[in-house]
């Protein structure tokens, strides 16, 4: 392979971001060095397996990868205003579309929620860290690392263009040779076993780790969500993992699972993409119904309404998310029983979350709602995903789907869900926790002003894709004729494309802002929260809490709160030493090796994918030998920490 | 009074139907899409419901309990859940589940069929089969084969085999109804009939790379005269289709209408040939890793 094969070349939008991402590289390199931070790097950041830490890691890689892909949707929106518009050719576009999809599913929303998941639940059942912290460290790893393979396609090599569904035989060797597409595979792959180990770490730490008291039923429904999301990420990811897994066999060693020749069978990736793929946009709901809930709670100063009908609400759409991927295909020929039975079961998804919104709203009844920035992107979200939910409803009617299926109608069914869903639900959680770990609020007057441009963008950008898909407007195409009619709404599209860009720069803006002008926050419970999160200092201690509490009901830091504080008084004489884990550097030397591996397989040269292969193992061997019994933090500390943290507060 | 709500319903109605020829899935040409479009209709008015309760339920509790500084400041009682309540909003979802899928499930069976207000017709059976990025269209009763377009008798049903040489593409024509798969080694049947003479657009509706946006044909409905004289024409004036011309219209791109008065049936049936395409390109020297270069 030949230089100039390896890198992409001949464009200047590559260049530039080429030039880019080169300065920012030295401009880093140069920081770090200058301050002396690179030791401050290692122990504090690139070591660390304090949930809080990684936490924070995921949401900035989120941010970031929300950016890249938003970057990728305002070049789609340039080139869809005009017709025949010839600012992006068709290849090119097509590779924009891939890898907006993927990264805003697999690398923006997943890891946008994970990161909240890692910064909160272990704060609000009352336990020190997650069950395995370690194995925390290398899920953020891979999930980091696989987003960089992914992403440098973008220079090295060419960016996957097949959708981010993939469909075979298109997205085979036999249509689609060169790497481009095993970036996809061998990306998705590594940040998988970062998934799964999530899913399986956090179920574990929910079930095993909650303070005294705390009884299923009495875990605070970001918890629940969370819980329920880990056993759909146990279920699932396997069967992506094996669906990649098959596809790099056919690609890169000459399998034929899914190939036209030798009896390939193509449709069975469907299936497979899709078993995993439905339970994932549920993956990235659930936790999202978990954070609006507790946001429209706190701000009602009302518990939720109907606890239990909310937990078993979610338990059902669990179950029936299982059961109903074939919606993503009744174009396929199946049988009319088999059409009419996935419509169905897929209806049936409307019963549960309707619950869901009337308990939304039960619990803001009779409340007294205070409106902030958190607030408003929980408010904004009932009424938006109400749209995203009945058009799926409508989609779900297979007969109708027909008409619907692969149109800008299904292009604005998934957009109604997922960005007042998961997006809203995200931003929501960062301005409600940001002060948990942080100790400032961000600023609340940017925050309403990039949530109203947002907000409004968001819905003149989507709401007329929908009369797109009327139109007759297919999802993918590159550019359309003048006489198609498509244009008016199209160019509509575009302007709200360019409030939601605004609406995000303020958003990040606010970030620096408040780090730079905004007060610190005076106790660690700046909202008059419920649970047991903001029963803690704010930032929290590594240790989050000096002394597990004691767990009487629902809503425990409300319960405390109203019957006298006493109950949190740390009591010196009483304090003991608390167990905390080691940092370790192995995580992400795993991860870079497993980074390097696949890159390896990208190009098909085998000896580096060996050579890091045996790398990781080596890592894992290292491990095995790693007594890793942690250490105690002593009670003088303990002491020293909290009084400085606790008389701030008085 | 009265005549304001009827003006102004008048025109509501106007607006929308005015609309409505811009939306093609909403004025369909054909029993197939017009089946289709009283389920989308049915399913929106629903739907509408549904939207203006929860909206107005929204818009009532956000502004009535709504914390105003200086209002007075109680502390709202807490609420576990109303066992009622929450019977009621379990309830009307299942009813409205209910009136969307008895129709849905009734229609999914009748599009398996013949439309009903042809079925004493013969139906026109037409293989349309997917190339990258191209359509075949062979009429293996008249033996003729179009590439790119194709003409069709109106108020006749029309059952059309699809499969595809290479990628999974789609047939769509909005105007006539809903699409389906074309897959390679694989059969599917779609029915759609038009009721008026006219020219559609059809397209492929499922992403296949890099031609995927201009892989479409038009659709000639005519009287069934016309288009008797239209078959009758191409029988006698197209060329035969051979298989060297075959296989050189199966390399991956674009070309124009064509006309042939025998069909690729003879020697190819891509439903039951997946590899066909993959080796007649091999057999020409075409490489995909040179293709893919750009
Ligand atoms: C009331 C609940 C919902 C119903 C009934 C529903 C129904 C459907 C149906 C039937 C499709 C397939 C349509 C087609 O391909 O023709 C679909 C697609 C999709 N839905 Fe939903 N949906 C619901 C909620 C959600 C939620 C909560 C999310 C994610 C947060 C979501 C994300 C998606 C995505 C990403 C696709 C398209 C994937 C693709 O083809 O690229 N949906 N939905
Ligand atoms: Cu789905
Ligand atoms: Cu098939």
């Amino acid at each position: 392979m030949q230089l100039d094969e390896f890198f992409v070349t001949g464009d200047p939008l590559i260049y530039g971001a080429d030039v880019s991402i080169i300065l920012s590289l030295i401009g880093i390199i140069f920081v770090l060095t200058k301050y002396k931070k690179w030791k401050w790097l290692w122990n504090e950041w690139l070591t660390t397996v304090d949930h809080k830490k990684l936490g924070v890691m995921y949401i900035i890689s989120a941010v970031l990868m929300l950016f890249r892909g938003g970057v990728d949707a305002m070049l789609m929106r340039a080139q869809l205003t005009l017709p025949n518009n010839e600012f992006l050719d068709s290849s090119h576009y097509n590779e924009i579309f891939t890898t907006h999809g993927t990264i805003m599913i697999i690398f923006m929303a997943m890891p946008f929620l994970i990161g909240l998941m890692n910064v909160v639940v272990p704060l609000q059942i009352g336990a020190r860290d997650v069950a395995y912290p370690f194995l925390n460290a290398v899920s953020f790893w891979t999930f980091f690392m696989g987003a960089m393979l992914f992403n440098i396609s973008f220079i090295i090599g060419g960016s996957p263009s097949a959708g981010w569904t993939s469909y075979v035989p298109m997205a085979g060797n036999e249509l689609s040779p060169g790497p481009g597409q095993n970036y996809y595979l061998l990306g998705l792959q590594v940040a998988g076993i970062g998934t799964l180990l999530t899913g399986i770490n956090f179920l574990v730490t929910i079930l095993k780790m909650r303070a005294p008291g705390m009884t299923l039923m009495r875990m605070p429904m970001f918890t629940w969500s969370s819980a329920i999301t880990c056993v759909l990420i146990i279920f699932a990811f396997p069967v992506l993992t094996v669906a990649l897994a098959l596809m790099t066999l056919d690609r890169i060693f000459g399998a034929h699972f899914f190939t036209l020749m030798d009896g390939g069978m193509p449709m069975l990736w469907a299936n497979l993409f899709w078993i995993w793929g439905h339970p994932e946009v549920y993956i990235v709901i659930l936790p999202a119904f978990g954070i609006f809930s507790e946001v429209i709670s706190t701000f009602s100063r009302k518990n939720l309404f109907g606890y239990k009908a909310m937990v078993y609400s979610m338990v059902v759409i669990a179950l029936l998310s299982f059961i109903v991927w074939v919606h993503h295909f009744f174009t396929m020929g199946a049988d009319a029983s088999v059409n009419s039975f996935f419509s169905l079961t897929t209806m049936a998804i409307a019963i549960p979350t309707g619950v869901k919104i009337f308990n939304w709203l039960l619990t803001l009844y009779k409340g007294r709602i205070k409106i902030n920035t958190a607030m408003l992107w929980s408010l904004a979200f009932i009424p938006n995903f109400v749209i995203g939910g009945v058009t799926g409803v409508m989609l779900a009617m297979a007969a109708a789907d027909y008409q619907y299926h692969n149109t800008y109608f299904l292009v604005a069914h998934f957009h109604y869900v997922l960005i007042s869903g998961t997006v809203y639900a995200c931003f929501a959680g960062l301005y409600y926790w940001y002060p948990k770990v942080f100790g400032h609020k961000l600023n609340e007057t940017l925050g309403k002003i990039s949530f109203w441009i947002f907000v409004i963008g968001f819905n003149v950008c989507f709401f007329p894709m929908y009369f797109l898909g009327f139109a007759g407007m297919p999802r993918r195409v590159h550019t359309y004729a003048e006489d198609t009619g498509w244009f008016e709404l199209n160019a509509v599209a575009s302007v709200g494309g360019v409030l939601m860009a605004i609406g995000f720069v303020i958003i990040v803006y606010n970030i620096y802002y408040s780090i730079r002008y905004a007060e610190r926050v005076k106790t660690g419970d700046p909202w008059d929260g419920r649970t047991l999160e903001w029963s803690t200092p704010a930032p929290v201690p590594y240790y989050n809490f000096a002394k597990i509490p004691d767990v009487h009901g629902l809503d425990p830091y409300w319960q405390i709160k109203k019957e006298g504080k006493q109950e949190l008084d740390i009591e010196e004489e009483r304090l003991e030493q608390i167990h905390m884990p080691d940092n370790s550097g192995v995580p992400v030397i795993m991860s870079v090796l497993l980074f390097i591996a696949g890159f390896g397989l990208v190009f098909e040269w085998m000896w580096m994918a060996i050579a890091a292969t045996i790398g990781v193992i080596v890592t894992m061997i290292m491990r095995s030998f790693d007594p890793d019994e942690g250490h105690h933090v002593e009670v003088e500390e303990i002491k020293e920490i909290e009084r400085n943290v606790r008389r701030k507060e008085d | 009074m009265k005549q304001i709500k009827h003006l102004l319903l008048f025109s509501s109605l106007l607006i929308f139907l005015s609309g409505c020829s811009a939306l093609p899935v909403l004025d369909p040409k054909g029993p197939v899409a017009d089946a289709q479009k009283d389920l989308i209709v049915w399913s929106i008015s629903l739907m509408l419901i549904v939207v203006a309760v929860v909206f107005g339920l929204f818009a009532f509790i956000i502004t009535k309990y709504r914390e105003r500084p200086g209002h007075d400041s109680h502390e709202p009682d807490e609420m576990e859940g109303n066992k009622w309540l929450e019977i009621i909003w379990t309830v009307i979802p299942i009813i409205i589940v209910i009136l969307l899928a008895v129709p849905t499930v009734k229609t999914i069976y009748e599009l398996e069929e013949a439309p009903e207000s042809s079925k004493d017709k013969e139906p026109l059976i037409i293989h349309a089969t997917s190339a990258n990025w191209k359509w075949f269209f062979s009429y293996p009763e008249q033996e003729i084969e179009t590439v790119n377009y194709l003409h069709i008798p109106e108020d006749r049903p029309i059952l059309f085999k699809l499969s595809s040489a290479d990628s999974m593409a789609a047939l769509w024509i909005p105007r006539l109804g809903g699409q389906e798969y074309n897959m390679a080694g694989m059969l599917t049947e779609i029915y759609l009939q038009a009721d008026e003479p006219g020219v559609y657009q059809g397209r492929n509706a499922n992403f296949t790379g890099e031609g995927f946006t201009k892989q479409q044909f038009k659709v000639y409905a005519e009287s069934p005269e016309k288009f008797q004289n239209w078959v009758n024409k191409t029988q006698n004036e197209a060329p035969a289709l051979t298989q060297n011309k075959y296989d050189e219209l199966l390399l991956p791109g674009h070309v124009p209408r064509q006309t042939y008065s025998s069909t690729h049936l003879q020697w190819v049936n891509h439903a039951k040939n997946a590899e066909y395409a993959i080796k007649a390109r091999e057999r020409q020297g075409y490489n995909p890793e040179e293709a893919e270069s750009h």
